[in-house]
């Protein structure tokens, strides 16, 4: 039978605040494992939480930016339930009054826009971690997360591929990013994301019984456990067995989802309202100054790049992915002369690529975006080749130099003078009499070839459009001497 | 010099004359509580050489600053965190436990200078009304040592009555400080829920706990209360209005103060010896000029039930953290980590606190917390819309602290229910967050008995003042379990 895939996701993410949601601890990643404890997030006898206002904040911030309603008189609920990396054996979160409530993102996969519901995001209180390295019978605790700003983003389960769940992540990812309130970054677990899945045969409208797979803790592994899940079930389905609720994790090294807990092994959380904590809340102003604080959003500044810049789709989304590139790519775009196409085919192009094999975010990238506009005007009047510019770019890249100086300190500045090209070509095509023959009679293959010779006997500065014209003539004037 | 017998203000004007050094007072009063404590059992830890330091460090600094509390020796509940002295509630689990922070009371007191004693018994984690669910040891009262001092606050009531130390802080969930006050014959205040700073108070009931002073007199309590009063910005629940010098009330004057007499707090349960001295007392009120009328509290009764969902609640999430992982007393022996937290906490654990969490666990599931948990909170905002109907007509509210006087010890009720039922007097000003305060009056059958005065929220002035007034008028003598 064929089925259709439902799923939500479960975003859990640290805000970027300097000190954690109910102390004055430092939020520090990768610090010495527990120097980063007072008291309050050791959850000592006798302390009190004393709420970050920077946390409710950028928590507003994130509501708004999903497109959330607010909740005006939003608290802080107890979440019980024991485990050592949990200090108070309750974890302070939200539950009937989070800060938002019915948002909305809007995807686009294989060209279609999809508006996918938010149900809800909450703010809460990170816990520590466990390390089982040392020894098989005990494990070690550190606290220095315990007490790290969350918010958790819920969806409606209205993913209906594991693309899309991935493309959901990805635009949520991107969103959060651009308003600040995030590093969103996956290795280092500041973005985590579980997800429910269940299947259904088309056309039914009640959903089948759901599955919760934690630990998808990576891009590279949100579709593929997504998939394996899918297949497990459709598995049990086609063989007349039913789909049990519960708790699994995707293990990366066996590619299979394992049991962690059945339903009957739920927690009851015991929600009820923290005493220690008072109704936060949200005024009219707070919500203003926090729109107006608000940049343009990737979605919108997509639409708007494809309209102003008269760029594709795929480029927009590329390059309004990150707001640092996409504030890179309209710098280059002010002061350069030619197409816009032809920076988001530098951005995507050579500058992706020596990010990425540099492992360098494009904010510590030494190229300004006045150079790379004055090395692309360069090319444009003619000054160097294509060819050459990949060479310049990538000293650019290393050295932060100014396109300019480069092209001066290596002599890379094209030849179009035509006196110096016909010595050149002349030289090229006395030498290989039968290509001169093969062009003659009529394979244009023979051209390349040529053009090929002379770019490599100047050094690649020759002007390639010059150079056509001068070898085509040439080549044509041509006498073969017997 | 009986120093014993000595109030604060005394006290104070003895150090501030010279006639008198801190290290003296200190000394003295610890060789007292050496003494004392054969027969009361007050203390659970006493910190000689660390109130002998403090109360040096007083004497070389003795004209820089003038709190009424500077030199003066004193003790906390020990459900109040001390830096590096053992704070332990009175339980197993905490029996090794040395906190690394002050609280907010311990701070506040130290930078006054007053000098801190000790820590006081109270039944585990406060759950209860006769200091004899502490794991360590029950508490005696100073007036009959077969009796209970009452609780939870046992062991700060009886370090002050038998004249161990001239005031001790006590903390109040559901009449923890008011009743024993009562049984041992000393003043007892309950400020209004958050006027005090819970930072360092080891929970029990966070929406219903409050710490406050138990002292020889109210200008005491006055005097206590001015430099523990305030905004703390570690108690997010603190709130920021002005703390009046609350001495400033005790003007003996209460000539047209409204007084309420609830109907409900003089039913049947009320023993005929306290109803005669509480209705004397009323007399002495209407004497000097204030008008007594009676009124109702119509939900009184349903105090005690909601109490003890709300209370317990709380209490089940409060006391899950000591779960021997990471500090407290680890079961020795355990098979896995589900086993260590079963073992710890049986093992940790008394019964009484067992069952409160039992209590509230339940009562929060999922599936009962509307029956339960919400229907509670419900019948709390009935209570509350009682007080707020009475003190729009009245100034003050009055009864007896409790329905009887102290109890033999160890003659607890089988049936828990009906120890719960005699806090059916004190649980209402918590469920309603108001101040109240016990006053010694008189005696009934030889044991001290207990006048209860709640007033408006953040009107602990009227609340002094009348107990002030009372007290003038009775001219009860507080010293009097100090006689050994």
């Amino acid at each position: 039978m064929r089925y259709e895939t439902v799923i939500g996701l479960e975003v859990h993410v640290e805000l970027a605040t300097a000190s954690k949601i109910f102390c004055g601890c430092s939020t520090k990643f990768g610090q010495e494992i527990n120097t980063q404890c007072c008291p309050i997030c050791l959850g000592m006898p006798g302390v009190l939480p004393k709420l970050n206002k920077k946390v409710v904040d950028y928590a507003l911030k994130a509501a708004l930016a999903l497109n959330c309603k607010i909740n005006q008189e939003t608290k802080f609920d107890r979440k019980n339930y024991f485990y050592p990396d949990l200090p108070k054996a309750y974890q302070i979160s939200q539950y009937d009054k989070p800060i938002g409530e019915h948002g909305y993102i809007d995807i686009t996969v294989d060209g279609e826009v999809r508006r996918i519901g938010i149900t809800r995001i909450h703010m809460e209180e990170d816990a520590g971690k466990l390390l089982h390295e040392s020894d098989p019978t005990s494990s070690l605790i550190d606290l220095n997360r315990t007490g790290v700003p969350l918010i958790e983003i819920v969806s409606e389960p209205d993913l209906r591929s594991p693309e899309e769940a991935r493309e959901y992540l990805m635009q949520l990812r991107n969103i959060l990013k651009y308003i600040d309130v995030s590093d969103v970054k996956m290795e280092e677990g500041s973005l985590r994301c579980d997800a429910n899945i269940s299947l259904r045969p088309y056309g039914q409208e009640t959903f089948g019984t759901k599955t919760e797979l934690k630990n998808l803790n990576s891009f590279k592994w949100i579709a593929k456990g997504i998939e394996h899940e899918m297949a497990r079930q459709k598995l049990l389905l086609d063989s007349g067995e039913k789909v049990t609720q519960e708790t699994r994790r995707f293990d990366v090294n066996t590619q299979k989802t394992v049991l962690m807990r059945s339903k009957e092994e739920a927690h009851d959380y015991r929600y009820f309202p923290d005493p220690d904590l008072v109704t936060v809340e949200i005024s009219d102003d707070w919500i203003k100054e926090a729109k107006a604080s608000m940049p343009e959003l990737p979605e919108k500044k997509k639409i708007r790049f494809m309209e102003t810049y008269q760029l594709p789709e795929y480029d927009a989304g590329i390059i309004t992915g990150e707001k640092e590139l996409a504030q890179f790519f309209e710098d280059t775009a002010k002061e350069f002369r030619g197409e816009a196409k032809v920076i988001s085919n530098w951005v995507m192009g050579d500058l992706m690529r020596l990010l990425n094999s540099e492992n360098k975010e494009i904010s510590d990238c030494a190229v300004t975006a006045k150079d790379m506009a004055s090395m692309l005007n360069l090319i444009e009047d003619g000054t160097i080749s294509g060819k050459i510019a990949k060479t310049v770019f990538e000293e650019m890249f290393l050295t932060g130099k100014e396109p300019k100086t480069i092209i001066a300190e290596k002599g890379l500045v094209q030849i179009s003078d035509v006196s110096e090209l016909e010595k050149i070509i002349d030289e090229v095509i006395g030498k290989d009499i039968k290509s001169v023959r093969d062009f003659q009679n009529g394979n244009k293959k023979a051209l390349g070839f040529f053009m090929g010779q002379v770019m490599r006997q100047s050094g690649g500065k020759a002007n390639p459009k010059v150079v056509n014209e001068l070898l085509a003539k040439k080549l044509n004037a041509f006498e073969i001497k017997e | 010099m009986e120093f014993q017998k000595q109030t604060i203000r005394q006290l104070s004007e003895m150090l501030q004359k010279k006639e008198l050094t801190a290290k003296e007072l200190t000394a003295e009063t610890l060789k007292n509580i050496k003494e004392k404590e054969k027969d009361i059992d007050a203390f659970l830890t006493i910190c000689e050489e660390e109130a002998l330091q403090e109360a040096k460090k007083v004497d070389q600094a003795f004209d820089t600053y003038a709190s009424p509390l500077k030199g003066i020796p004193m003790a906390l509940k020990d459900n109040m965190v001390t830096k590096d002295i053992r704070t332990t509630c009175a339980s197993k689990i905490l029996e090794n436990f040395i906190p690394p922070y002050d609280g907010t009371m311990a701070a506040r007191l130290k930078e006054r200078g007053a000098v801190l004693t000790g820590k006081l018994n109270l039944d585990e984690f406060a759950m209860g009304s006769r200091t004899e669910y502490s794991a360590m040891k029950p508490t005696k009262n100073p007036y009959d040592l077969t009796r209970t001092p009452g609780g939870s606050s046992g062991g700060s009531a009886a370090a002050v009555a038998s004249g161990e130390i001239p005031y001790a802080l006590g903390s109040d969930t559901g009449g923890s400080i008011r009743q024993p006050a009562s049984y041992c014959g000393v003043v007892g205040l309950k400020p209004t829920y958050v006027r005090v700073s819970r930072y360092g108070l080891v929970a029990f009931a966070s929406s219903l706990d409050q710490i406050g002073p138990i002292t020889r007199s109210v200008e005491d309590a006055a005097l206590v209360l001015n430099e523990i009063a305030g905004y703390d910005p570690m108690d997010s629940t603190s709130v920021n209005c002005s703390v009046p010098d609350y001495t400033k009330a005790l003007t003996g004057d209460i000539k047209g103060l409204k007084v309420a007499l609830p109907k409900e707090y003089f039913g049947e349960e009320l023993h005929p010896g306290v109803k005669e001295e509480i209705l004397k007392a009323v007399g002495y009120l209407e004497k000097l000029g204030a008008k007594v009328e009676e009124v109702s509290l119509p939900h009184t009764k349903y105090g005690i039930a909601a109490y003890y969902i709300i209370a317990p609640a709380e209490a089940s999430s409060n006391l899950a953290r000591y779960d021997g992982v990471r500090y407290g007393v680890r079961a020795k022996e355990y098979k896995d980590l589900i086993d260590l937290y079963e073992a710890s906490r049986s093992e940790g654990f008394g019964e009484e606190v067992k069952r409160r969490i039992m209590l509230g666990t339940f009562a929060l599931s999922s599936g009962y917390y509307d029956a339960y948990y919400l229907k509670a909170q419900k019948v709390r905002t009935l209570i509350k819309e009682d007080f707020a109907k009475v003190f729009a007509d009245y100034d003050v509210i009055v009864g007896p602290t409790a329905p009887a006087t102290a109890g033999k010890l160890f003659q607890a009720a089988k049936d828990p229910m009906e120890d719960y039922l005699l806090d059916v007097y004190t649980v209402p000003a918590n469920m309603a967050g108001v101040p109240g305060i016990s006053v010694p009056i008189g005696f009934s059958e030889n044991m001290p008995v207990g006048l209860q005065i709640f007033g408006r929220h953040f009107d602990e002035e009227t609340v002094l003042k009348t107990a002030f007034a009372v007290e003038q008028e009775v001219c009860f003598d507080t010293t009097k379990g100090a006689r050994r």
